[in-house]
């Protein structure tokens, strides 16, 4: 018997990485533009996407994946939009990870122009997985306080949009919005920001605007590649 | 608190890597974690020694050298290290800062009985 120092030097998430790099693939060469939304529980992901999906859906056919400890319940709320929706149920899990995704695929419509999955409800976890997606949003609602993006740097970091949410409830709460964008900005100078009220409509066109465009940037950018 | 699915990650690659060497134990493992990988040291412990039970890892000691954040700016490419997460450049206040170090999740290496 003797001993042996295997240098590794992999990435320990690697083959997460791997199955996530194969779904963007497959999907951007389908011409489906892949959008992940992170945040903590309550800050109203599913509420935006009914919003999102009554406004893309007439134009560009969508799915919907949702991510849940337990319960279809958010599924059955974008199905009643009439939109393909797959629930995943992770048991207990804090996130979701690119091959529950990859499962899924084979069931996603031909027509399907975005598929936004909606992560497990926790600011921490579903950070450090790629899901194969192009854009990664984290939602930040007022009610849980404009200190929350250093608190949570990660998230922050590793977003592309930041979409502030409920901001119809901003006029009776003690949240500085500039303070909260600048924090987040700090973390994060690229993010694009938006603000939204799903309850009043607020900003649910300008962020449809940007899946729309953003859509359309990656189909010509795999042209030119 | 998804250490324990980071470590089922990590005995996947460390089983694979024992059948390739023909190896018959692991007896130390050293990690290399960012300070911003969003992983707590302590939970990868405590998940690592309660998952190693009866694998071929089952004596093997867990190293974890934690990797501080480190930056370069872009626009006068100084390089600092960080304890928080501001990308603001000390020296010429610019945000446009690249990541070098920090967010890493890696298996280092790996110590076999053969």
């Amino acid at each position: 018997m003797s001993k042996k120092e295997l240098i590794v030097r992999e990435e320990i998430l690697g083959s997460n990485k791997k199955v996530a790099a194969e779904i963007r693939g497959k999907l951007e060469a389908a011409g489906v533009l892949v959008v992940n939304l992170l945040s903590s529980p309550g800050s109203g992901k599913t509420t935006l996407l009914e919003r999102l999906v009554e406004t893309l859906k007439p134009t560009h056919p969508l799915a919907v994946i949702e991510g849940d400890i337990e319960t279809e319940r958010d599924a059955d709320r974008i199905r009643r939009k009439g939109v393909p929706a797959w629930q995943i149920t992770t048991g207990g899990a804090c996130h979701l990870e690119a091959k529950m995704v990859g499962k899924l695929l084979p069931e996603i419509p031909a027509e399907t122009k975005f598929l936004f999955i909606e992560n497990v409800g926790n600011l921490v976890c579903p950070a450090g997985y790629d899901l194969g997606e192009n854009i990664r949003c984290v939602l930040f609602s007022a009610p849980e306080g404009d200190d929350k993006p250093k608190k949570y740097p990660k998230a922050f970091a590793s977003a592309d949009c930041l979409i502030f949410t409920k901001s119809d409830l901003i006029p009776y709460l003690p949240f500085d919005l500039e303070k909260a964008g600048n924090e987040a900005l700090d973390i994060n100078p690229r993010l694009r920001i938006f603000v939204t009220s799903a309850l009043k409509g607020r900003g649910i066109a300008e962020l449809a605007r940007y899946f729309i465009e953003s859509r359309v940037n990656m189909i010509q950018h795999q042209r030119h590649a | 608190m998804h250490e324990l699915s980071i470590v089922a990650s990590l005995f996947e690659i460390l089983e694979a890597k024992a059948r390739e060497n023909q190896a018959t134990k692991i007896v130390g493992v050293k990690l290399k974690v960012g300070k911003l990988a969003g992983v707590v040291p302590e939970f990868l412990q405590t998940a690592f020694d309660s998952y190693k039970q009866d694998t071929i890892a089952a004596e093997a000691r867990l190293e974890i050298e934690e990797v501080p954040l480190k930056l370069r700016c872009r626009k006068c490419a100084v390089e600092i290290e960080k304890e928080d997460f501001v990308l603001v450049c000390p020296s010429c206040s610019a945000t446009d800062l690249e990541i070098l170090e920090g967010l890493e999740l890696l298996l280092d290496k790996i110590d076999l009985e053969v």
